[in-house]
């Protein structure tokens, strides 16, 4: 991957004009941002279309107890030992655009675990397994669009390439999300409070705008905390639209 | 109100042992008479293959239907779900088993590919239909990029190829606020 990473925008290039703002002083990017493999992306820019009352995309898959079970959010049960790491809780609400709950809607995570280490053919890093970590949860939201994961915190791993030879990722999350529209499907990261490794990672810095990179950043919440047993990390999770809310803004 | 919504970043190459599930590319429920197979590949600006890509589906059933149903993630084989994902192999190859959407004639597809920043949503036509917005504003040649070819042969099949970049480049969609 790292020879083909090459930037097309060069370090010098502010990637964020709202870097001079209060907020995002804390985190200035300190590296470029990570633009992906150029012989992968598009050079044509996506065909904007508003879609009718009855489009297929305005409507989208449905899920229930069928496809998840309760257990599936526990990350630290899923083998007949604990995982090593330290044990955290991660919850929080899938909303729509104007704050409405997502419902019985799927959230799926993924990570590696608490060496830094994908449980994965791809994952090459000299860090250990777990043997009894997997990395791989589903929940899905209640009325209220909950969510919570019961896990382990991950490790940094390193990112290397051309363009970012010392690169380390920050510990994170990966999340998949359905909204009741198939326009409202995300995938993201999410990302722990207070991270040093923030500023310097291409994939965070990778959002052009402060403010919406900091939205992939979960809050310490002691209320999520189970006592002596795992830190509470709250993270609310905001979806397109469907309607009349969709925005250039943390695109 | 409107909240800002959560910035999508990229899917990373390390999704595979997460999302892809058993099943996950049979739509059709099993040994379906009208069931129809729509494969290709998903091919760089190179032409190379893209390897553990996701390829999701969403579509109505064969009455028009948009209401889906649960159960995609440990189909039973007798439901149709309207939700199917596919990952592609190391060829870039895909195979999606489904039945052809009553109503609006395509298949909604999200993309995801690791080495892209986001997601990226299309279409994949059974044919043309008259009237149809998208269609009407592209030049041809784009259109041609949505459009399932059928394949001779006695199984129904259409190949569906997804070019990221470049020549034959497939027309990728950016959703705007629906009309009142
Ligand atoms: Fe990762």
């Amino acid at each position: 991957m790292a020879l083909s990473e090459a930037s097309e925008k060069s370090w010098d290039e502010p990637a964020d004009r709202a870097a001079a703002g209060p907020l995002s002083s804390r985190k200035r990017p300190l590296a470029p941002p990570y633009v992906g493999r150029i012989a992968r992306r598009p050079q044509q820019p996506p065909v904007p279309l508003s879609l009718a009352p009855g489009a297929v995309e305005l409507t989208g898959p449905v899920f229930g107890t069928a496809d998840v079970s309760p257990s599936d959010a526990d990350l630290t049960r899923q083998h007949g030992g604990e995982p090593l790491g330290e044990r955290i809780t991660v919850g929080g609400r899938v909303l729509d655009g104007r704050g409405r709950p997502v419902r019985g809607q799927l959230v799926e995570l993924w990570q590696a675990n608490a060496a830094g280490r994908y449980r994965n053919r791809l994952d090459r890093h000299a860090a250990p397994l777990d043997p009894n970590f997997t990395g791989a949860g589903r929940a899905l939201t209640d009325d209220e669009g909950r969510y919570r994961f019961t896990t382990v915190r991950p490790g940094a791993y390193p990112f290397p390439s051309a363009v970012h030879p010392n690169a380390w990722r920050p510990p994170h999350l990966h999340f998949s999300v359905f909204g009741s529209a198939f326009t409202q499907r995300l995938v993201t990261q999410m990302y722990f409070p207070g991270d040093p490794l923030l500023p310097y990672d291409p994939i965070w810095n990778s959002v052009p705008d402060a403010r919406a990179r900091e939205r992939l950043v979960a809050v310490y919440d002691p209320e999520l905390n189970e006592p002596e047993w795992s830190l509470g990390y709250r993270w609310d999770i905001v979806l397109d639209g469907p309607d009349a809310t969709w925005t250039e803004e943390g695109r | 109100m409107t909240l800002p919504a959560t910035p999508a970043q990229t899917i990373g190459p390390f999704h595979g042992t997460a999302l892809p599930f058993p099943g996950g590319a049979d739509l059709a429920p099993a040994g379906h008479p009208q069931t129809v197979t729509v494969h290709g590949r998903v091919l760089d600006g190179d032409g190379a293959p893209v390897p553990d890509a996701l390829l999701e589906f969403w579509q109505a059933a064969p009455d028009g239907s948009l209401t889906g149903a649960p159960g995609s993630l440990r189909r039973d084989g007798g439901v149709f779900t309207g939700f199917a994902r596919v990952p592609t192999g190391g060829d870039g190859r895909y195979a999606l088993r489904t039945l052809v959407p009553g109503g609006a004639p395509y298949l909604a597809l999200c993309l995801m590919v690791p080495g892209l920043v986001r997601h990226l949503f299309t279409r994949v036509y059974f044919r043309f239909p008259e009237g149809d917005p998208l269609l009407a504003a592209l030049p041809p040649d784009r259109r041609a990029t949505l459009l399932a070819a059928p394949e001779p042969g006695p199984h129904r099949s259409y190949r569906f190829d997804v070019r990221l970049r470049g020549t034959a480049e497939t027309v990728f969609l950016r959703f705007g606020p629906a009309r009142p």
